[in-house]
Parts: C-alpha cells; structure tokens; sequence
C-alpha cells in the first residue's frame, strides 16, 4: 500500500503545482503552451519504456512488439510536439530580437 | 538502495523541477523558447533515468533492438511531421500529436492487462487493475477524440443530422454505462471486460466529440489535451512510475485551466460547449438570428481609395483569414500602407480564429511585428481615434451586440470595439452567420462596408488598387 499511499500524494500535489503554474498567461502564448503542454504529456514514453524492458527479460514477443507500437505513438507525440512548438516560438522570438536591434 | 536506484531518484527530481520550470516559462513571452527546450530536456532525462534504473536488472538486446525500432520509426515521423506543417493548420496537428499520446497509454495499459508482468498481487492488483481501467478508458476517449477533432477541422468529416438530435445524448449515455459495467466486470472477473471496454470508450470518444461545431473544437482539444494527461498519470498507476504520475498531474491540471480561460473568452460554460451542441440551434429561435437590411456592399477599388487617405488603420483578424491561408498577403497590403506613411495596428481578440494565439502564431509567420499586434484591451480605447478598421473573417468577436442587447447570447461577451472607427470594412465570404449563429448588427451599421469574397482573393484585390493609386512607392 506504501506505493499507491504515495503515489496519491504524488497525484494531489502533481495536480495543485499544474494549477498554479499557468495562473497567467499571455492570450498570444496560449497556443503555443498548449502545444508544449501536449509534447509532455508524451511522457507516456516512460511507460512504454519499462514495459518493453520488462517484457524483454520475459522474452515476451507480443508484448515487446505492443510496447515499441506503444513507444512510437508516444515518440511521435513528444519529439513532434517541441518541434512544432519551437517552430512556432521561433517566430516570436525572431520578432522581438529584430526589435531590439532597432 | 543500490547506486542505480539513487541516481534514478536524483534523474527524476532534476526532471521534475526542469517539466515544472519549462511549464511555467511557456507563459512568458521572452523565455517560451527557452522553456521549450528546458522540458525537452527534462523529457530526454526521464528516460535516461528510467533506462538506469533498468541497467541494474540488465535490459535484453532484444529489448534493446525494439526499444531502437520504435524511437526511429515514432521519432522520425514526429520530426518530419512538425517541419512539414503549415502553420495554419497547428490546431488539427495539435490534436493529432495529443490522439497519439492518448494511444501510447491505451496500448501501456492495455499490454499490462494482457500479459500482466508488473507482478502485483492481492491489493496491488486491485490497484492495478483500476488503473489500467482508467488508463483504457481515458486513453481511447483521448484517442478516437483528437482523431474526430482533427478530421472535423480539416473538413474530413462533417456532423450526420442524426448526432445534432437529442438521440446523441441517450447514445453516448448507453455507451457510457457499457463501459462502467465493462470496467466493473472487469476489475471483478479480471480482464473479461476488456475488450468491450475499448470499445465502448472509443465510440465514446467519437460521439462526444463529433457533435461539437467548429467554433468550440479549440476548448474540446484543450479538454483532451488535458485528458491526454490524466491517462499519462493513470498509465504511470500502472507501471508504477511517480515521474509519469506528476507530469500527467501537471499536464492534466494545466489543460483544464487553459479549457476555462478558453471558455471564459467566449463567454461559454464547458458544459454548453460539450452538451449543447452548436449554439445556433437553440439560439435562432430566440430572436437572435433575422434577415439582414441596410448592408452597404463595395468594391475593393472603394476600399482602396479610403485606405489611401486613412491616416490610422487597425487590422482586425479572424477565422477567415487563417481558413483562406491569406496572412502573407495581409502582410504586404499592411507593408504598402506603412510605407505610405499610414500607422497600422492589429487588434487580437482572444479566441480570434480557432484557437486562444493562432492569429499571433500566423501573423508571426507572415513577419508582422510582434508590437504592432495589441491585445483587446489595449485597443479597445484607440478604436475611437482610427480611421479604418478592417474586419478580416471575424464576426462574434466585433458583434456589437454583446455590449448592447441583454436577450443576446452573446451578450457579456468582451468584444472588440470597432464600430467606434470611422469607417468599417468587413470582409467577409457571405451574409452567413458566424459560429455562434447569430446575426451581427456590425453590418447594418452606416459606416460598415462589406466586402464579399474570399479573404485571400480580397485582399490580393487590394493590392493591386492600392498599387494603382501608388500608395507606398518611393
């Protein structure tokens, strides 16, 4: 039970620093932060990880081949995900960096 | 406690605090960029940390070869994916990435249930097996939602009459109930709900999402965004994993209050968005839909002719613009006028186009200034003081409506000013209604002109007049 009393702890506290973090944002960054939002919620790559590890030491085919299906689609998300955010921000950044030279 | 084990904790909480870091500097304009890359970083520690952690038990070169498979084939597809995009479609390709994640815990969750290899027995299974529960669940409504989402946004799909009716509502609440009963046999009989439980949650999925009109769809794929979180922290339940617990925690938590400031910018509740269908259904019946009378139609010549006299211009985006994929040509007739001299501002509502900051990113793109785009309020007051004001595809966010008349369903929300200019353009591909359904008294207003066509096309129109007249050549 120790694992699922922390865990919960973890949950809450995960939960209230997310809240907090975003209390304001800039309406222009709102696309942007979704999108960089969206590339760690791929953190599911970590998951898809341990179960491929796991299933490695099994020999279990089935479900290594499950597990790196599982790993591509959060790859996908994530490597996607800061890539087009960065494109986006790039564009920002490009403008206020102009401005200041000026 | 071994070394690996130690140095696997120190990863984790270094990670953390950067995922929280890069979160919080996304929400300044001058360190977005750098935040960006501090969560990325935090991403590629996380798996190193998970990686030597494993390094003790030894992973297999079997798993070793899949474990490569999977990074290039996911890796390479998301880079090519996200240089290959046109900015003007970020929201579909948003939704896309988000469908994926939600996958990648549905596949977690559902591989644990099948070949149960994490080793939990007695009460630990019953934790586990709500967990993969919630992660199924969760995971394919994330899935089949973001998928309908992108597929209605690129007009792939359209809306069958039968999902506007109230049949919808009896449909999604049977399938919900199926997957409850599912999920409950399932943490009962282990593992025999399973299949009907996907099911169910998937049709879900589709269901909720595809009844939702255009105009809503950013709050529905920031909700699942968020969503996409909650299955990352129900998937790191499963496999025991705390850093996936709070970043899901994080993420989940941060994509609800991102859906309400969405919300809240339309003056809509998250439950009319996703219950009540298209506004306009209910609404036009109440009065807020008419004929229009009085619309004064012109050329883009006319159009032209007062620019060039125009003194003070404000450029007012929308929707349109970002649909006819037209900000580059906005960007030159904008350039031609500030060569002439003429002050040119773009006014930003904040849920202009489909999404809070898609006309900030396309303007971006165009190489409008970052200055020259101001925010509601700062404009607000300047409207009086302007000469021109050219509405491009917008309409609920200049209805003056939602000032003037209580019984509106806009009425409350806040809405850009621009009647108070002294002349209007509106450009516009039709006397359709926007979103919302809701006739616009912006257009019957004396000092509004409409243009009808395409924004792309409009705006080319322009140009050439106003090359004609010789304004901005040196």
């Amino acid at each position: 039970m120790s694992f699922l009393s922390e865990a919960l702890w973890v949950l809450l506290l995960g939960s209230l620093l997310g809240l907090e973090l975003i209390g304001k944002v800039p309406p222009t960054l709102h696309t942007p932060l979704m999108s960089g939002a969206n590339a760690i919620s791929g953190i599911t790559v970590l998951a898809a990880l341990t179960l491929i590890i796991k299933a490695g030491n099994d020999g279990n085919t089935p479900l290594l081949a499950l597990g790196a299906v599982s790993l591509g689609f959060a790859l996908f998300n994530v490597i996607g995900g800061f890539l087009v955010t960065d494109r986006m921000l790039a564009m920002f950044s490009r403008k206020s960096a102009r401005k200041e030279n000026r | 406690m071994n070394t690996a084990v130690i140095v696997k904790y120190a990863i984790d909480l270094v990670a953390v605090l950067l995922l929280a870091l890069g979160i919080k500097g996304l929400s300044k304009v001058r360190s977005a960029r750098e935040a960006n890359r501090l969560a990325a970083v935090a991403m590629a520690l996380a798996v190193l940390g998970v990686l030597v952690d494993s390094f003790a038990g030894g992973i297999s070169s079997t798993a070793w070869s899949w474990i490569i498979g999977g990074t290039i084939v996911g890796g390479l597809l998301g880079a090519i994916t996200a240089q290959r995009v046109p900015m003007t479609s970020m929201p579909e390709i948003v939704a896309l990435f988000n469908g994926c994640g939600g996958m990648s815990s549905l596949l977690v969750a559902l591989g644990v249930a099948l070949f149960p290899v994490m080793g939990a027995e007695g009460e630990s299974r019953i934790v586990e097996e709500i967990s993969i529960v919630i992660s199924v669940f969760v995971g394919s409504i994330t899935f089949t939602g973001s998928i309908v989402a992108m597929a209605k946004l690129q007009g792939w799909l359209s809306t069958p009459p039968w999902m506007q009716s109230k049949a919808r509502h009896v449909v999604n609440i049977a399938l919900a109930v199926v997957s409850l009963i599912a999920a409950i046999e399932m943490i009962r009989n282990g593992g025999s709900g399973l299949w009907l439980l996907v099911v169910a949650s998937a049709l879900l999925g589709v269901g909720v999402t595809l009844p939702i009109g255009g105009a809503d769809m950013p709050v529905v794929i920031s909700l699942l965004n968020s969503y996409s979180g909650v299955a990352a922290a129900a998937a790191g339940f499963v496999v025991g994993s705390q850093l996936l617990i709070v970043a899901g925690a994080m993420v989940g938590a941060a994509g609800l209050i991102l859906t309400q400031v969405m919300c809240n910018g339309m003056n809509r509740s998250l439950v009319s968005v996703l219950f009540g269908g298209a506004l306009g259904a209910s609404s036009s019946s109440s009065g807020g839909g008419g004929e229009y009378v009085n619309i004064t139609s012109c050329s883009a010549e006319e159009c032209a002719l007062t620019l060039e006299a125009a003194e003070r211009v404000i450029i007012v985006p929308g929707y349109g613009l970002a649909v006819a994929q037209a900000q580059h040509t906005l960007r030159e007739v904008t350039r031609s006028l500030e060569s002439a001299g003429i002050e040119v501002a773009y006014a930003i509502h904040p849920v202009a186009g489909r999404m809070p900051g898609h006309m900030n990113v396309l303007l971006a793109e165009a190489d409008v200034p970052y200055e020259q785009l101001k925010e509601m309020d700062v404009i607000n007051p300047e409207f009086p003081a302007t000469d021109v004001v050219l509405v491009l595809g917008a309409n609920d966010v200049v209805n003056p409506q939602a000032k003037t008349d209580p019984n509106s369903p806009l009425y409350g929300m806040p809405v850009l000013d621009v009647q108070q200019a002294r002349t209007v353009f509106v450009v516009k591909r039709g006397m359709s209604a926007g979103y919302s359904g809701i006739k616009n008294d912006l257009f019957e207003l004396a000092n509004t002109s409409m243009l009808f066509g395409d924004a792309k096309k409009v705006l080319g129109d322009l140009l050439g007049e106003l090359k004609e007249l010789g304004v901005g050549k040196k």
